[in-house]
């Protein structure tokens, strides 16, 4: 353990972070597959309206994909811009 | 065992199988490459600055943008009785633009059918501007900001003008207390509208950018097409929509009677 460098240890730490960043993936997969399981089901009562509801269902998909993508922002800064190197 | 060292040993596998399959067609190459580059440096007032391939990307998707406009309207003033190609594709652009704004607007939004045009084809341009190997200008946290600031300003100059002093008196509204929350509800509608954009646009980069980076060329040939299609036109194309969508909900609660 003693010939780690302080920068390889904060750049493997940093990965760690990354990776556990992308569980917050879970949660809009989950919201955006109840938003379409439930699309479907007004889809097959109601052809005729079918076009709002796919519009309903882009745009409340859309925002529910927003936490996923704070997760990914934050493992792309991690692991690309390593802000942390710089407190050393 | 790492992943070098199984390919390596699947290699000379198959070079002593003697397949048809050329080494080079296995060789891994090892740069990723999303990253914004910088081509000329300049100074203003002590400060560095770059001009980088955003700028490029975004100078020539207006270039492209501008032509395509004057074409337009080049046809436009004398147009034929039976619409050919190009007519007809003008005319199914802009009554799509057009149905779009008023179907969540209603009569009160036609004013802003221009506008939401004019973003809506060049958010989609910029999306699908890497199908023509540029890196798309949308990946860059510089210009999606701006994007989303102008729909804050748009919002609030429209809520002023409708509302007076009750729109501020809005912030108040169901309960005092609730005050700092409403504030941040606010604040956070430009963030969250320029995040989405960049973060779909930039996954979408990183994605292909991995893909022809590092691995084999074997794997480089056919199936890529197929991420594009994904990850450029299917997502870009719902992301337009998705902000020209958000940008006139948002405007559309302020200026509802």
């Amino acid at each position: 353990m003693s010939n780690i460098t302080n920068e390889g240890l904060i750049l493997a730490c940093s990965a760690i972070g990354a990776g556990l960043a992308l569980i917050a993936g879970i949660g809009p997969g989950v919201g955006q597959g109840i938003a379409a399981g439930l699309a479907a089901n007004a889809v097959g009562r109601n052809p005729g309206a079918k076009s709002d509801i796919t519009s309903t269902m882009l745009l409340g998909q859309a925002v529910a994909e927003t936490t996923g993508l704070y997760g990914f922002a934050t493992a792309i800064i991690l692991l690309f811009v390593a802000p942390l190197l710089g407190k050393l | 065992m790492n992943v070098l060292l199984m390919a390596e040993r699947a290699m000379s596998a198959l070079s002593a199988a003697n397949l048809a399959i050329p080494k080079k067609m296995l060789a891994q190459e090892k740069e990723a490459d999303f990253y914004i580059k910088f081509l000329y440096e300049y100074e203003i007032g002590g400060q560095k600055l770059y001009l980088t391939t955003t700028h490029v990307s975004l100078f020539i998707v207006t270039v492209l943008l501008l032509i395509l406009f004057v074409c337009a309207s080049r046809k436009m003033k004398n147009p034929d009785e039976v619409p050919g190609t190009f007519q007809n594709i003008l005319e199914l652009f802009v009554e799509m633009l057009g149905n779009m704004v008023k179907g969540i607007m209603g009569e009160n939004g036609v004013r802003f059918v221009n506008y939401i045009s004019a973003i809506f084809l060049f958010i989609l341009f910029c999306n699908i501007s890497s199908l023509i190997g540029l890196r798309p200008p949308t990946a860059d946290y510089g210009v999606t900001l701006p994007l989303g600031l102008i729909t804050f300003a748009m919002v609030h100059y429209n809520g002023i003008k409708k509302n007076k002093v009750k729109h501020f008196t809005n912030l108040f509204q169901p309960l005092p207390l609730l005050f700092p929350i409403n504030l941040i509800g606010e604040f956070a509608v430009p963030l969250s509208l320029s995040l989405r954009l960049f973060g779909n646009v930039l996954s979408g980069t990183v994605m292909m950018g991995l893909w022809y980076g590092l691995l084999p060329l074997l794997v480089k040939l056919g199936i890529p097409a197929a991420l594009h299609v994904y990850f450029d036109v299917f997502s870009g194309a719902i992301q337009t929509y998705v902000f020209c969508m958000l940008t006139m909900v948002y405007v559309n609660d302020k200026i509802a009677d």
